[in-house]
């Protein structure tokens, strides 16, 4: 799989602050999202982890324009997103975002090419245009022999990397991915996490929410959630080989 | 279980020390006699990127150590345009060694009593949240199993070192995933109180 472009850009492309989000009313009311903060700069990759419920979810859908918060703030490249109108909102998920989810969500009736020139040709570029950056990409999730196949015909890590790849046509500012690998078998995993570990080295700037160690374990930053509010942040930085020589029963 | 005699060798110098390397240099001397360049490649060619975090000169010592404890002979072999080298047999008593090495089924264990108590004790005398001990543990070894995991990646496919990573990889999930276990039981425990 070759390395994948993406644009250059400066300043913070997402930023959350104070975001709070409820689900119900009175009694029943369940507190999603508590007084969270975030800023993921350009080319960041960054993996949020939580038990069930914790709210991980929830703030990708706020990032994303998928729901909307009940208080706070959220800013994509320089424009708050929490107070666009729907036609707005969705015409900016169309342009600026890429979604992965767990269940691919891909056209079952449309083959791996068309899923993944959709939402160019959704965006107003030219059928041509739509399809080489389709067939690029299929390639650079290396599916290229696999363009004319239906969904159906593709294995569970085959279709989440068409979904990736989709995820990329526009070439957005940022993917947002939640539980890539939830319906996966290791070995699907492992190509899915190879896949993201060269979005990351391309500079794409990526959320990722799982539960999967070794997803969370690509990213650059790793953030933990616990009752809807964050609990714990660690750059997994690229360091030295010398504390893994101990795991490995080298000893000092 | 008995340690290997050389877990009790400390080399003065720095680096990190193979535990069994004694065991190791002598079995990959059972087919031939080498020389220590030789045997220093075969160790570095399995252990991939960790090599480096090995110590350069042990091999050296090591050899020597062993030649005086009767387990290999030496022999100096003449060159050309460089200094002599030595080459290194393995000896009866050293064919004995790897023999009893190889059928060892010790095992380096794991240790989850220390972090387990850590846990309870912190918890009775409210010293800490041992929810909050068990994220930052969490991320700890998260960091750890991201600087294996890019090794891994960086390695060719199929490589032998890869192997040896994957290894370093599944007991870091394993761990992780008992940490998840004591999540879910202090948590409980806390919504109990």
């Amino acid at each position: 799989m070759s390395v994948i472009e993406s644009p250059p850009r400066t300043g913070v492309v997402v930023r959350a602050h104070a975001l709070e989000k409820e689900y119900g009313e009175g009694e029943g009311v369940v507190q999603a999202l508590d007084a969270v903060e975030l800023e993921v700069a350009p080319g960041e990759t960054v993996a949020v982890m939580g038990p069930s419920g914790c709210g991980k979810s929830t703030l990708l859908h706020l990032l994303g324009g998928l729901e909307r918060p009940s208080a706070g703030e959220v800013w994509l490249a320089g424009r708050r997103i929490d107070r666009l109108s729907e036609k707005a909102l969705a015409r900016m998920r169309r342009q600026a975002i890429g979604f992965v989810f767990q269940a691919f969500h891909l056209m079952d009736e449309l083959t791996a090419l068309e899923n993944v020139e959709l939402p160019a040709l959704l965006a107003g570029r030219t059928p041509r245009a739509a399809r080489r950056r389709a067939t690029e990409l299929l390639d650079q999730v290396g599916l290229a022999d696999r363009a004319d196949h239906l969904p159906s015909a593709l294995s569970g890590g085959q279709r989440q990397r068409v979904a990736i790849g989709r995820a990329l046509s526009n070439e957005p500012l940022l993917v947002l991915a939640d539980e890539p690998t939830g319906n996966l078998d290791t070995a699907a995993t492992l190509d899915v996490l190879r896949l993201l570990d060269s979005l990351r080295s391309a500079g794409q700037t990526l959320v990722i929410v799982t539960h999967e160690e070794r997803v969370a374990a690509t990213a650059d930053r790793l953030i933990s959630m616990r009752d809807g509010a964050f609990v714990e942040e660690t750059r997994l930085t690229r360091g030295s080989t010398g504390r893994l020589g101990e795991l490995a029963g080298l000893e000092s | 279980m008995p340690e290997p005699a050389a877990a009790t060798i400390k080399e003065p110098s720095h680096g990190y020390q193979l535990r069994v390397v004694q065991e190791v240099l002598l079995a990959l001397l059972a087919t031939k006699a080498s020389h220590g360049y030789e045997l220093r490649a075969r160790l570095q060619l399995a252990l991939g990127p960790l090599a480096e975090a090995l110590n350069a000169g042990q091999v050296y010592v090591t050899l020597s150590r062993l030649e005086k404890a009767g387990s290999v002979t030496s022999e100096r072999v003449g060159q050309s345009d460089r200094p002599d080298r030595k080459v290194y047999e393995l000896s009866a008593a050293g064919r004995e060694r790897v023999a009893e090495w190889l059928k060892d089924t010790s095992w380096p264990k794991p240790a989850p009593a220390e972090f387990h108590l850590k846990l309870v004790a912190a918890a009775a005398a409210g010293l800490a949240d041992p929810v909050r001990l068990v994220d930052v543990q969490r991320h700890a070894l998260l960091a750890e199993l991201a600087a294996a995991q890019r090794a891994a990646l960086a390695d060719p496919d199929g490589s032998v070192a890869g192997l040896l990573l994957e290894g370093v990889v599944l007991r870091l999930q394993a761990d992780l995933r008992w940490l998840e276990a004591c999540g879910r039981y202090w948590t409980d425990t806390k919504g109990r109180r």
